[in-house]
């Protein structure tokens, strides 16, 4: 179905491209039918694989293919992307910005429209699409008023009406909470089972994925592609989802494709894991900012609903919860960027009460969209406007970017970073003041696992040093690792609050993997699993 | 419990809207509401008589209020009403101020500056009299009238659905101008989103400095999100066309040669005196010509349409009041003699039997035209 022939392909002029080409010399070739999964760490060229399969990737891009892409027979070379949009249907990363028109039926109809299809057909293939997405409820909604995970099954929805044979998918489920994340799988799963459809599909949380995945396509870094079975691809690439750890601190040549193989195999070799590792006690310390009755409304909307909130210094608290559920809302209001009712206090002051450029010393938060916080041309630029800002010595900003140990070239634009690097340099603008409290609104969309793993150890030293984290995160996974104390949001309130491993294990949406496999045991994430001496006939494999 | 018993179409209504399901009315084609519009503001326009102009203003009024849906444009009329009232507001100002009508009763007197004969030999102040306030204001009000006959259609139609329903030829044009209508909401609140980020590094500084830091982050985010939906609609097959090629040069040449002689034609009926014999011709042969070019146009292009608004009776209807309300006010304005208010002297508007139809006429869709839908956008 799809056919790469000798597929070399660079953003730059020719002579670069010959030096790192984002993409080598690739073959591969991908049945009809087949889920296929593009894994690889951030800027190994997933993005550029996929917009290669319907011809985004040169002709919309710009830069230099040499070789043949086919699908289903027709070549990217003399067809264009609008040429392919009966047979390729591309479901960008961020639906809400590539809606085309305001409302779901007309959405839906957009792509049929283009191809001039007849309006009786039209018709019953908007009703068709609607029903097999499970989303005929939402018809004359307006798309901004759906939820992400609405949003994201409109956008596959709009692209299905057409009825392409290959569906591509850019980290489908990178924004939305993990019982979201499951409904839009299970939508795409039914797809590639019931319609035969062929869907090549990239993400970075494969935890999430790679239980439907027939195969893996990983990208290395070096231009190159490799195919193959998804557990035999996994137990060699570095992009390493909790349960390929799993099988490496087991000793597994296979990487189990789902919580339920590993489970079965941990029964079957009668493998026995020492208990969850003791919580360290610390020392009673006098809270570092308190919460009671803190309320948050937008008009008619209330977004928090009088929540009474502890935090205490060196610690890392997680916030988990819905789309929707008042977690971001907590957070400006804790750092006074949205008016807020209730009382308030961080380190002894009210950062409602304070001069904007005072609150920094108190609390301060990396929001969601980090980017917007940037404006300057270059990361040292940044970094000096930052030291001045905040009032500290030139240089302070600088050197906590060193200390954060993500290598940021200086005279690089802000724009042109990775995702990690963007992170790392708001993260060091945003410490400068040296904050008691540090929020962190979604910081691991599009973060890879070694950079999560990076960004975890980071927080983990600012918490030593004796600073409150406080992160809202979608991912599990990341929290388990990371947090100590986890707090759930739902419907505006508090609805869990206490030890990450008791509220998380406890909970069967947001139950990590390895406490799944490991069940009964609270195990948090795979450097927690220690094997225990076999009693009996247990072997080794 | 008793009282959702005692009302179960509350609820079946709630439960319906939840589940997509259609409600009673039906939405009368855009276009449909312009063109009632622009008749009503042709019969605005030739109201001299201030009790016709007030008539026919509470009558559009009327059926804004009784056909327009919950959507935020609906609400616009307030707007056009604000605009209305600027416009007759600044008109009397000046009037005051420079004056230009000084006969008649003098209600008071402003110190007079008489201007140097180069600048024409204006005459600022002096005095202000009834019969010159109550002409502006006439004057003015036909103009702020058919503001509000501008703004009724924008409450009525729906802006998207009226580019939707353009021909197949206006497609590419229409989908960019229903992109720009989005966008702005979408600026708006991206500006909001990063003046707050703003107060996460010390607030918004004063000056240039402080604009950029907004302007910068802003402006990328819109790039952003263009791109992206470039992507997206070309991956969708937006500018197909049937014969995968673009637009044939023979036909963009006949678009060219119509648009001039629909330029020239225009010109001269209007410009030159006597060039009716060869002016008339041209345009209506730089009419055809157009016409043909575009629906040759729309036919290259490959696109369909879903569930086009329908047009019938209700359109017809519609259409027909606002043509009916223009014919009756043009042949009042020729025929009937109390349409012809003079301020000089000044005297109190008569009204006629006539008057009275045409402002009902222009009232008619407010009770005849069908109800939208509940939930209609």
């Amino acid at each position: 179905m799809i056919d790469f022939d000798d597929v070399s392909f660079s953003y730059d002029s020719a002579e670069a491209a010959a030096a790192s080409p984002v993409l080598r010399e690739v073959n591969l070739h991908i049945d009809e039918g087949d889920l296929t999964l593009v894994v690889g760490r951030t800027g190994t060229g997933k993005s550029t694989l996929l917009g290669a399969i319907n011809g985004l990737v040169p002709h919309f891009t710009g830069g230099l293919l040499s070789g043949e892409v086919r699908v289903a027979g027709r070549s990217t070379r003399t067809n264009r992307p609008r040429d392919l949009a009966d047979v390729v249907g591309f479901v960008a990363q961020n639906p809400m910005q590539s809606f085309v028109t305001d409302r779901v039926e007309d959405e839906l109809a957009y792509g049929m429209e283009q191809l001039g299809l007849s309006p009786t057909a039209m018709r019953k293939r908007v009703e068709e699409t609607l029903d097999l997405m499970g989303i005929a409820g939402l018809r004359r909604r307006p798309l901004a008023d759906l939820s992400g995970g609405q949003q994201q099954r409109v956008a596959i929805a709009a692209v299905l009406a057409a009825q392409p044979r290959v569906v591509v998918l850019d980290e489908p489920t990178s924004a939305l909470d993990p019982t979201a994340a499951q409904d839009v799988l299970g939508a795409v799963t039914t797809l590639v089972h019931e319609v035969g459809l062929t869907v090549v599909l990239a993400e970075h949380r494969l935890e999430r994925v790679m239980q439907v995945a027939d195969q893996v396509a990983w990208l290395p870094g070096d231009g190159s592609v490799v195919l193959g079975p998804t557990a035999e691809v996994l137990a060699r690439c570095d992009v390493v989802p909790p349960l390929a750890a799993l099988a490496d601190r087991l000793g597994w040549r296979q990487v189990p494709g789902s919580v339920r193989d590993a489970r079965r195999r941990v029964q079957r070799e009668h493998i026995t894991v020492a208990d969850a590792p003791q919580r360290r006690e610390r020392p009673a310390s006098e809270p570092v900012a308190t919460m009671t009755g803190l309320g948050v409304r937008y008009g008619d909307v209330v977004a928090v609903d009088r929540v009474d909130l502890v935090l205490h210094p060196g610690t890392v608290v997680g916030l988990m919860g819905r789309n929707g559920a008042g977690k971001s809302s907590l957070m400006w209001a804790m750092q006074g960027a949205v008016p807020s009712s209730g009382d308030l206090l961080v380190a002894g002051s009210d950062p409602r009460s304070l001069p904007a450029n005072q609150v920094g010393r108190l609390v301060t938060l990396v929001p969601q969209s980090a980017g917007d916080l940037l404006y300057l041309p270059t990361v040292a630029a940044e970094c000096a406007q930052a030291d001045e800002e905040s009032g500290v010595p030139a240089g302070t900003t600088a050197a906590t970017l060193v200390r954060l140990g993500v290598a940021v070239p200086p005279d690089r634009h802000p724009r042109d970073l990775s995702e990690g690097q963007r992170l790392a340099l708001v993260l060091a603008i945003q410490l400068a003041t040296e904050p008691r409290v540090l929020l962190l609104d979604e910081p691991t969309r599009g973060l890879d696992y070694a950079m999560k793993a990076q960004l975890g150890a980071i927080v983990r030293r600012l918490a030593d040093e004796g600073t409150c984290v406080v992160i809202s995160t979608h991912d599990v996974e990341f929290a388990a690792a990371a947090t100590e104390r986890t707090i759930i949001m739902a419907d505006a309130e508090i609805v869990a609050d206490g030890a990450t491993r008791t509220v998380l294990t406890s909970s069967p949406a947001f139950s990590p993997q390895m406490a799944k496999v490991f069940h009964p045991r609270p195990l948090l994430s795979p450097a927690e699993v220690v094997r225990l001496p076999v009693a009996g006939r247990g072997e080794l494999a | 419990m008793s009282r959702v018993l005692a009302r179960p179409e509350v609820v079946i209504l709630a439960d319906a809207a939840l589940q997509g399901a259609r409600l009673a009315g039906r939405t009368v084609h855009p276009w449909a509401w312009w063109g009632w519009a622009l008749g009503a503001g042709v019969a605005v326009t030739l109201a001299s008589n201030p009790l016709l102009l007030v008539l026919l203003i509470a009558a559009v009024t009327f059926v804004v209020l009784q056909r327009r849906t919950k959507a935020p444009w609906a609400r616009s009329l307030t707007l056009y009403y604000a605009l209305a009232g600027l416009v007759i507001a600044v008109r009397l100002v000046f009037q005051i101020l420079i004056g230009g009508l000084r006969e008649g009763t003098v209600l008071f007197s402003l110190p007079e500056i008489a201007l140097p004969s180069w600048a024409a030999g204006i005459r600022l102040g002096g005095p202000v009299t009834v019969e010159g306030l109550v002409y502006t204001a006439v004057d003015a009000g036909r103009l702020a009238g058919l503001l509000i006959c501008i703004g009724a259609a924008n409450a009525l139609a729906n802006p998207k659905r009226a580019l939707r329903n353009v021909p197949a030829a206006f497609h590419q044009i229409a989908t960019a101008l229903v992109i720009a209508i989005s966008v702005a909401p979408q600026l708006v609140e991206s500006v909001l989103r990063v003046r707050r980020a703003r107060r996460l590094r010390g607030g918004v500084r004063p000056g240039v400095k402080g604009l950029i830091s907004v302007i910068v982050p802003v402006l990328e985010d819109a790039i952003d999100r263009s791109l992206a939906l470039a992507a997206g609609m070309e991956s969708r097959g937006f500018g197909r066309t049937r014969t995968g090629r673009g637009l044939d040069w023979r036909l963009g040449l006949t678009l060219v040669v119509a648009m001039l002689g629909v330029t020239f034609g225009t010109f001269a009926l209007l410009g030159l005196p006597g060039a009716g014999s060869w002016a008339v011709p041209l345009l209506l042969i730089g009419l055809a010509a157009g016409a043909f070019g575009l629906h040759r146009a729309g036919d290259d292009l490959a696109t369909s349409r879903y569930r086009p608004d329908p047009w019938g009776a209700p359109e017809y209807l519609v259409v027909g009041c606002g043509l009916a309300t223009a014919a009756l006010a043009i042949w009042l304005a020729s025929t009937d003699p109390a349409m012809a208010f003079g301020a000089f002297p000044l005297t109190w508007p008569e009204l006629s039997w006539p008057m009275l139809a045409t402002a009902a006429v222009a009232a008619l869709p407010g009770l005849l035209a069908p109800e939208p839908p509940k939930d209609a956008a």
